[in-house]
């Protein structure tokens, strides 16, 4: 028992942070476990690289034709919204990958480690905000490829894009649990899209809400999508059409975007950890 | 180092686990033998905490599987029955997750999987995706895995369901180099031969329920032991007299006077005492089979009924 014990760390430090320090190297051990994934596999990140490049364009020069934005440019107006848009669907990923383990017998085999659970999620979680990063970057480098411009202040800019990826780090806990209650990778996949598809285009993200039916636009001036949006093209010194509707979102971009990540970390978090706890309790 | 009493778990309307009773002794080797179905991996999933039961207590390496199970999985190896390791990555990254996880130094667990992939032969296969491993290196792999951090207790679920004979044989091997370790150990299984040259007891349940238990030859006994078949290339009048003392009871001879059967006392070179005794006695014989009592004969045995393994609903690997 001596020869065994002493290969394992003991159970607990006697500071918070020897404390933490073990499940946090679960949880980068298993962030490393994911990333090995994508390298393995890069398609796995098309969601993330190629589809932000083309809806970029395809949103940018098509759409944009059609649309006048009062104060600038569709091109200026969309590149927010396009930001989200992707960071939204691609919040999907937190629901296959997570429905993907637990499908495999690896789950069990963690089951049965003396680490932390919640690891598995937390790992996924932030793999994804990781990838949700490089997203932000591609949607970006895009934009100014074809003429995209922020008018704002260093600072003012990474606010904005820390915005978004805060929402998207929120909406992927959200996504686990979907992931958590579907029966395999596939449905979590469907069930994804019919929840987050609406998410993000009932919103400002690429149209301004102002020509939708009155109804419609209550439901889009409330969606936190809007308010992310909102948020981004303000901090980004974007137009903002949405900034004379008197909905209190959108007069408070900033602080609803925060609060709305924030309130659905707080749903969606404490939620997942239950659900994966059931699923995972025979 | 194992006990339980009293375990019993249901899914739904179907028993699993009926009640039993366990004890395995520190180095000792526990067989658990039974048909599909039989509760075995739901044993074993009680016992390694990734299953509560509904009643009973069990306590692994000193520590209650429910009120204390953080303790047990620092004390446990577990190899399940599907290998549940991650097919993207290579079977050495998969080792040295699994030494993290289980709070090695990651130096520590770089070092453990050299040693473990030397030594279970799958050193070539080290820097390959899982995905591209056999069926004996996937479970070589994952016994790999569950030795990790050299735990005291160790739990096989069917270690060599599914495996060619020849992987069953190395896995034999590997097996027996871990109880010359001294660790302890349960192991489940549907053969009775496996549970035979690698446990020192053995426990067979059927419907939940322990229905016998003992050494090998104890419930070998009961079962009758082994049985001898042979085909002779004529029939000959000789043959009962020449085959009587080798065997155990009386010596069935079939109508055509060809084949020949009777229940004998497996022992080493019974087959060549057979085939002397025969040619001794001018008789030609073109086969000879000592046939090892199988599950079935076992289950015959003790129960009266043959094991019903095919016509129960599947319950291993019951909901995770």
């Amino acid at each position: 028992m001596t020869t065994t014990t002493a290969l394992v760390a003991p159970p607990k430090g006697q500071t918070v942070f020897e404390r933490l320090r073990g499940p946090w190297r679960d949880v980068v051990v298993l962030t490393r476990r994911n990333l090995v994934h994508i390298r393995r596999e890069p398609m796995q990140l098309s969601d993330v690289t190629v589809q932000p490049v083309l809806f970029t364009l395809l949103f940018i020069y098509i759409f944009g034709s059609g649309i006048p934005i009062a104060g600038g440019s569709y091109k200026d107006y969309a590149l927010a919204g396009l930001l989200l848009l992707n960071l939204t669907t691609s919040a999907l990923g937190t629901a296959v990958g997570l429905s993907t383990d637990l499908s495999t017998g690896v789950i069990d085999r963690f089951r049965t480690l003396p680490m932390w659970r919640a690891a598995v999620l937390v790992g996924r979680s932030i793999s994804d905000v990781l990838a949700a990063a490089l997203c932000v970057a591609i949607v970006a480098l895009t934009g100014l490829a074809i003429g995209w411009r922020p008018d704002a202040s260093a600072a003012s800019i990474a606010g904005a894009f820390a915005v978004a990826l805060l929402f998207s780090y929120a909406v992927s806990w959200g996504c686990a649990c979907l992931g958590l209650i579907s029966k395999g990778p596939e449905s979590a996949q469907s069930m994804g899209l019919i929840f987050l598809f609406p998410l993000a285009f009932v919103s400002n993200a690429l149209v301004p809400t102002q020509g939708m039916p009155r109804w419609l636009q209550t439901i889009a001036d409330w969606n936190p999508v809007s308010a992310v949006t909102s948020a981004c093209r303000h901090l980004l010194g974007n137009p903002n059409p949405s900034g004379s509707i008197a909905a209190w979102p959108m007069q408070h971009p900033v602080w609803a975007a925060v609060g709305w990540s924030v309130l659905i970390l707080a749903v969606c978090a404490p939620l997942a950890a239950s659900l994966y706890r059931r699923r995972t309790t025979g | 180092m194992i006990e339980a009493e009293g375990l019993a778990k249901r899914y739904g309307e179907t028993v699993a686990l009926a009640g039993i009773d366990l004890e395995v002794p520190a180095g000792e080797i526990l067989g658990v033998l039974g048909p599909n179905g039989a509760g075995k991996t739901t044993a074993v999933r009680i016992l390694t905490t990734l299953a509560l039961p509904d009643g009973g207590r069990a306590r692994v390496a000193g520590y209650d599987v429910v009120t204390d199970a953080a303790e047990v999985r620092r004390r446990i190896g577990v190899a399940a029955q599907d290998a549940t390791l991650d097919d993207s990555l290579t079977g050495r990254q998969n080792l040295v997750m699994i030494g993290e996880l289980s709070r090695q130094r990651r130096s520590d667990a770089k070092a453990r999987a050299v040693e473990l992939l030397d030594r279970f032969d799958l050193s070539d296969a080290a820097d390959r995706v899982m995905k591209g491993y056999s069926g004996g290196m996937r479970r070589r792999l994952d016994l790999a895995a569950s030795l990790m951090t050299r735990p005291p207790v160790l739990f096989l679920d069917e270690p060599t369901t599914g495996l060619d004979p020849t992987s069953r044989l190395r896995m034999w091997d590997v097996i027996r180099e871990l109880v010359a370790d001294g660790v302890t150990l349960l192991l489940t299984t549907q053969y009775l031969d496996e549970a035979d040259t690698l446990a020192n007891r053995i426990v067979v349940i059927d419907h939940g329920r322990v229905i016998a238990q003992g050494t090998s030859r104890e419930l070998k006994e009961a079962t009758g032991g082994a049985r001898l078949e042979a085909t002779l290339t004529e029939p000959h009048p000789g043959a009962v007299a020449a085959l009587a003392p080798l065997v155990d009871g009386p010596v069935h001879v079939s109508d055509d006077g060809r084949h020949i059967h009777a229940a004998v006392r497996s022992g080493s070179g019974l087959a060549t005492s057979v085939v002397r005794a025969l040619d001794n006695a001018g008789i030609r014989v073109d086969d000879v089979e000592v046939l090892q009592p199988s599950l079935d004969d076992v289950f015959f045995a003790l129960t009266g009924h043959p094991s019903e393994a095919d016509r129960r609903p599947e319950l291993e690997g019951v909901p995770a």
